[in-house]
């Protein structure tokens, strides 16, 4: 397929590449293991030949995890993944979007509200009962991950640091999880990066709107992207790299708000070739050999599990290629498709199961590897493999963060 | 072996929209109706249509008395057979190769034949329909819409069958039986069986439309119909959601129908001989993707599902003139009565028309047969509802994919292009005996979709097989044919996708099942 952003239309009408040959469904994660999806061709493709645009004539759409393996398999070049994203939010602003969806897809408010009042917020996050009404009402599952909110944000710190100059400059895109819940990350992608000898430019930024447009909200979705790549591109910043850490928000910048969401500010399409994700940026650095290799040993097990929506930027897998260069870590690349989650999908009461059927494989691949840490690009699936299997999930940059010395 | 008989007051000939018509006209005014075609129901020119339910405004500068026919059937389809139309709205646009100055004789004329015309701006029309040509000029909106061939001329029967009409598909008329001076009725033979039918009627209808004069030759009358070839193309989704039209005089290519799951280009219009062969050529169907351009520009580039042609029963009224431009005809219909015309009594030929007038046509035929059966009953087409369109809901596009969404899941899908469950297959089987593979397609759009069969053939066909409707050998006969059919359409248009897909079907046919050589 192509690495191209398709026009809206172009995305609808790919489905004219449809030869029924039944690979996505084949290799879709959630229709394997629950009736209630009956296949991404079924609600893609097939479906969408039955859409007008007026009245939504979907349901089971909306059990679509949106992890995006049905397009990256598509040996036809369909948007499936495309088409059924935007099918679901048709649906939802049809039949309303419940507030559970509303509050899921704002992670920045959960974020805020819970820093100033952190260990209370986390404790509640942790309780039981808390959770059971948390099912009971909201509709959040209670076993689900969530995320601890961080007393301090990320851009406080990176207010109040002193800077680094140099030549070679590039912005970083952190994301609300390093924002609100890790910037621990945060401070590691930029202890990283000036050690290469970049200058960080941290721009104030928000929410890309990805959990919203993956909850089917487009018009606040489309609202949170354009006004994130104004801020991405504040005067001085003109033609550097973006980087993003957050490799399912680093998607949305580079394609997924043009494809799903049609957004056709020129202002974001320009940002959008510009974005990297922070992996791909480096194995570049190295392949050109610009990327310092003063890697100190590193003797732990390492199991490494490739998001989707990292898969989906078509990249390969780079935090493999990279960490392979780091002395003594034993790595073992997961050779799984999804742990199950895909963003919000997995946290909610009706799909709670399935997404922990979906992770399954790669749950007990990783208890079988029995690793000391597992590295993987994506939050929100650290989230759900620590919770799924015990063992503490990080970024694979905290990894190439200890090999360069930190600790 | 005595022969089968029928005592009928009015025979059809002719199964498509026109006779249809006229049997639920019939039926509704108390005759008893037998209805005959050589194959299945509407599967000559009304089966080979592209669906356009017209607004009139097509002829509104060419053919204005064809236009307000247009218009005043269209508002009453719009009331009795309103599952059979979905209402998806007309657009006239102006295009970069259009005379700027046909808008307004457009408007004018559309204002004479009373056709409910607004115009909009550009920017409207193209929030309407996106991939509308950007560069259009001017934009009016009309009550064009879709309307399904097939389910009107099913509603059509299943309404006269209530009322006590006898409906014969797969029989063709052999010879007309006649006394010196009136025909007295059919010698029929079921094209499956072998066998032959007689059938007595008071009265007999020609209703076979660019066959016509095959049957009036029978009784030896002449009718001067001219079948005019037009071909369409089918491509493979919507590309719009309104009918879109160039505001032009009418020519080839300037519609595109959004019908059922497809959009459909039209047309040409060649006069020809025969209306049995009229295969489409490869320089047609590359004019007609070429002219699609100029309403939705990247046309050419998208799928196309499936070619055919048709053939229109245009009858020039002014007799004797050799016809060369078949766009010059009208598309005004005509009732001959054979006893005034030729001194055949108790025959008449209905043809030309269109089908969105094709209840004016069987009532204007019916009121001359009426006269003749000396019956005082009146039509009542106009505002009986048929069938199923009790409610007036129009159909809609999204009702298979809503109704499979309420679908058990252990009712699989049969043809997934097109979302026919067993359950659906099983239920049709359940309404009639004598199915036929292809027959199944026009009740259910098996085959009709993307994979033009490739998934589902084999389906159909071993599920007939399992319930008994055909054995082993009929089973791979009746998939080998439905094969060959299906690729009839496809070969012409070979290309890009559609290509692929048929290599894909092809593995399956061939590779997997070898139909050609199963054992038949």
């Amino acid at each position: 397929m192509s690495t191209e952003a398709l026009a809206p239309f172009e995305v609808r009408s790919s489905l004219d590449h449809c030869i029924k040959c039944t690979v996505c469904e084949s290799s879709c994660p959630v229709a394997a293991v629950t009736p209630l999806f009956p296949g991404p061709k079924t609600v893609g493709p097939q479906a969408e030949r039955f859409r007008a645009g007026d009245h939504s004539p979907d349901l089971s759409v909306d059990y679509c995890s949106g992890c995006g393996i049905c397009t990256r398999v598509c040996p036809q070049g369909v948007r499936i993944a495309e088409i059924n994203s935007r099918a679901r939010a048709e649906m939802k602003v049809e039949r309303g979007i419940p507030m559970r969806d509303q509050i899921l897809a704002r992670p920045g408010y959960m974020g805020k509200a819970g820093r100033p009042v952190a260990p209370l917020f986390n404790w509640a996050l942790a309780n039981p009962v808390v959770r059971l009404l948390g099912e009971r009402i909201v509709g959040v599952h209670r076993k689900a991950p969530v995320p601890l909110a961080a007393s301090r944000s990320f851009s406080y710190w990176a207010g109040r640091r002193r800077r680094f100059l140099a030549p070679r400059r590039v912005v970083y895109f952190h994301g609300c999880s390093t924002q609100h819940f890790e910037p621990e990350v945060g401070k590691k992608v930029v202890a990283v990066l000036e050690h290469n000898g970049f200058q960080v430019l941290i721009p104030k930024q928000d929410c890309c709107g990805l959990p919203l447009q993956s909850n089917g909200i487009f018009g606040a979705a489309r609202r949170y992207v354009e006004r994130l790549a104004t801020q991405l591109s504040v005067p001085g910043t003109e033609g550097l790299p973006v980087i993003a850490s957050s490799t399912s928000c680093g998607l949305m910048l580079k394609k997924e708000a043009l494809e799903i969401l049609g957004v056709e500010d020129g202002h974001l399409a320009e940002i959008s070739k510009r974005t990297y994700d922070l992996f791909e940026f480096l194995l570049e650095l190295h392949e050109r050999g610009e990327l310092r290799t003063d890697f100190q040993p590193v003797p732990l097990t390492v199991a490494y599990h490739a998001p989707c929506q990292q898969q989906n930027q078509l990249i390969g897998k780079p935090a493999l290629d990279l960490l392979r260069l780091v002395p003594a870590l034993r790595l073992v690349e997961m050779d799984r498709l999804c742990c199950g989650i895909a963003g919000t999908y997995g946290t909610k009461r009706e799909k709670y199961d399935i997404a922990m059927r979906v992770g399954e494989p790669l749950f007990a691949d990783i208890k079988t590897a029995s690793p000391d840490l597992v590295a993987c690009d994506s939050e929100t699936c650290r989230w759900q493999i620590a919770k799924a299997t015990g063992v503490t999930a990080v970024h694979p940059l905290e990894v190439l963060y200890r090999a360069y010395g930190g600790s | 072996m005595a022969l089968s008989q029928i005592e009928t007051d009015l025979l059809v000939i002719g199964g498509g929209s026109t006779g249809a018509g006229v049997a639920w006209d019939a039926a509704l005014r108390g005759l008893h109706v037998t209805l005959v075609d050589r194959g299945d129901l509407a599967t000559g020119t009304t089966g080979r249509f592209h669906g356009l339910l017209h607004s009139g405004g097509r002829y509104v500068v060419k053919d204005p008395s064809s236009a307000r026919e247009c218009a005043s059937e269209n508002l009453i389809l719009r009331r009795v057979a309103a599952d059979c139309i979905e209402d998806t709205g007309g657009l006239f646009v102006t295009t970069p190769v259009d005379d700027p100055a046909y808008a307004d004789r457009f408007v004018e004329g559309c204002g004479a034949a009373d056709i409910p015309v607004e115009e909009i701006t550009v920017g409207a029309a193209l929030a309407r329909e996106p991939r509308l040509n950007p560069r259009i000029s001017r934009a009016f909106v009309v009550p064009d819409a879709s309307i399904d061939a097939w389910k009107t001329v099913w509603a059509c029967v299943r309404g006269a069958t209530a009322r006590g009409a006898k409906v014969l598909p797969y029989h063709q008329v052999m010879s007309l039986t006649m006394t010196a001076d009136a025909v007295t009725g059919a010698y029929l033979r079921d094209a499956r069986s072998g066998e032959q039918l007689r059938v007595r009627a008071r009265c007999t209808v020609n209703a076979a439309g660019a066959w016509s004069r095959r049957v009036a030759e029978l009784a030896g009358c002449e009718v001067g119909v001219v079948p005019g070839k037009g071909i369409m193309i089918a491509m493979n989704h919507r590309v719009v959601n309104t009918v879109v039209n160039r505001c032009t005089m009418p020519g080839d290519g300037d519609i595109i129908v959004p019908i059922r799951t497809v959009s459909v280009i039209g047309t040409t219009d060649i006069p020809v001989s025969d209306p049995d062969h009229i295969d489409p050529t490869r320089e047609e169907i590359a004019e007609m993707m070429e002219a699609g351009e100029a309403l939705v520009p990247g046309f050419s580039q998208g799928r196309a599902l499936r070619v055919w042609a048709g053939a229109r029963p245009l009858f020039p009224k002014t007799t004797g003139k050799q016809v060369s431009d078949t766009r010059e005809v009208t598309r005004s219909h005509s009732v001959l009565d054979h006893e005034a015309l030729d001194g055949v009594g108790n025959f008449l030929t209905i043809t030309g028309g269109k089908f969105t007038t094709f209840r004016l046509m069987a009532k204007d035929a019916l009121d001359l047969a009426a006269r003749k059966l000396d019956l005082s009953a009146e039509c009542t087409t106009a505002t009986v509802p048929l069938p199923d369109s009790e409610s007036k809901r129009f159909y809609w596009i999204g009702a298979r994919q809503e109704e499979m969404e309420h679908e058990a899941p252990d009712d699989p899908l049969i043809c997934e292009c097109e979302l026919v469950s067993r359950g659906d297959l099983q239920a049709a089987l359940a309404r009639r005996s004598d199915w036929q593979l292809d027959d199944l397609r026009r009740a259910l759009r098996i085959g009709m979709g993307p994979c033009q069969g490739g998934f589902c053939a084999f389906r159909v066909a071993a599920t007939l097989h399992r319930d008994g409707q055909y054995d082993r050998l009929a089973a791979n006969h009746a998939l080998g044919a439905f094969v060959e059919e299906r690729w009839k359409g496809v070969k012409l248009i070979s290309w890009g996708d559609q290509l692929r897909q048929t290599r894909l079907d092809q593995w399956i046919f061939q590779g997997i099942l070898d139909v050609e050589h199963l054992p038949k």
